[in-house]
């Protein structure tokens, strides 16, 4: 499978889909203008992916906004379909240590799916 | 003194009497919305403002703008009256003030008035469930919003959303919404 690499820029993430070196993360801010068009590759990729081994999923999100947040629970929908079929995958939410909002969202979300989430604070 | 530039001053005296930092009128794209962002963070930033403070207000003007963006595209491109809108920031000394204003058809005021009332009436427990559920829930509109602009301003607001709507003619009404958002820090929360 192709890798998914593309740089952020001032309202796109940052992303990172590499299964041959079993990295996986989203980082910076999102607030594309069209964030469904912008994240169908991610969706994509993830529906045909099947990890080898366990699959750590890293978001370290700045910012985002309330159209992405749609996005990120079509990506944790999707791994936790990955999980269902017996793969180990955990998510690690990393948040800035005075970023109480971005803290809350992980949780949030970890209540949305059945997959292990990790908040860490950096 | 040419009297035809007077209204410079009385707007000059107007935007300082409001405190406004940033004002933009005109049409609204992403682009647009980049630079606008770009200037009120590099204000922030110069200001020294809290990191926590300066992400709630990015956070509001960014569903606003986007609101906006994403409403007007329905009234077409070459309709000026009704493309157009406002967008400002005051700062005092206690508060940020992010302030839009445009235009939208009648038949669709009680629906965003609804919407708003429904907002101001939970309370930030009840937000987060109205949040969560919305999240689940709906899908993307073809416009991209996901129903979530306005319960996300008033979580990072923490304060109850004014609006304002103003009859302009049979088919539109003008539709003016306020968030603010505290400086001061918030302990214990």
């Amino acid at each position: 499978m192709t890798n998914i690499n593309l740089e952020g820029t001032e309202d796109t993430p940052k992303i990172i889909l590499d299964g041959t070196n079993n990295i996986f993360e989203i980082s910076g801010r999102s607030l594309p203008e069209d964030c469904a068009q912008f994240y169908k590759p991610i969706l994509d990729w993830l529906d045909a992916f099947t990890p080898t081994g366990a699959l750590n999923f890293v978001f370290k999100l700045d910012y985002f906004n309330t159209a992405s947040s749609k996005l990120i629970l079509d990506i944790l929908n999707r791994l936790e379909k990955i999980k269902n079929k017996g793969k180990e995958v955990k998510i690690l939410w990393y948040f800035s240590e005075d970023d109480e909002d971005m803290q809350e969202a992980g949780e949030e979300f970890s209540e949305l799916v059945e997959v292990p989430f990790q908040l860490e604070s950096y | 003194m040419d009297n035809s530039l007077y209204y410079i001053f009385d707007l000059h005296k107007t935007l300082s009497a409001q405190n406004i930092i940033l004002v933009y009128e005109g049409e609204f794209t992403q682009e647009i919305t980049k630079s606008v962002l770009s200037m009120a963070e590099k204000n922030m930033e110069s200001v020294n403002e809290e990191v926590s403070i300066k992400k709630k207000v990015f956070n509001v003007m960014v569903e606003c703008l986007q609101n906006i963006c994403k409403h007007s595209e329905e009234f077409g491109s070459n309709n000026d009256e009704f493309n157009t809108a406002v967008f400002m920031i005051g700062k005092e000394n206690n508060e940020y003030k992010i302030t839009s204003g445009n235009v939208i058809y009648n038949d669709r005021v009680d629906i965003v008035k609804k919407k708003l009332d429904q907002i101001n009436s939970l309370d930030k427990e009840g937000l987060k469930e109205l949040y969560k559920s919305t999240l689940s829930s709906t899908e993307l509109s073809d416009k991209g919003g996901a129903g979530l602009g306005f319960i996300d301003m008033a979580r990072k607001s923490g304060q109850k959303l004014d609006y304002d709507f103003h009859k302009m003619n049979d088919e539109i009404s003008f539709f003016a919404l306020q968030s603010k958002i505290s400086r001061a820090k918030l302990f214990g929360e």
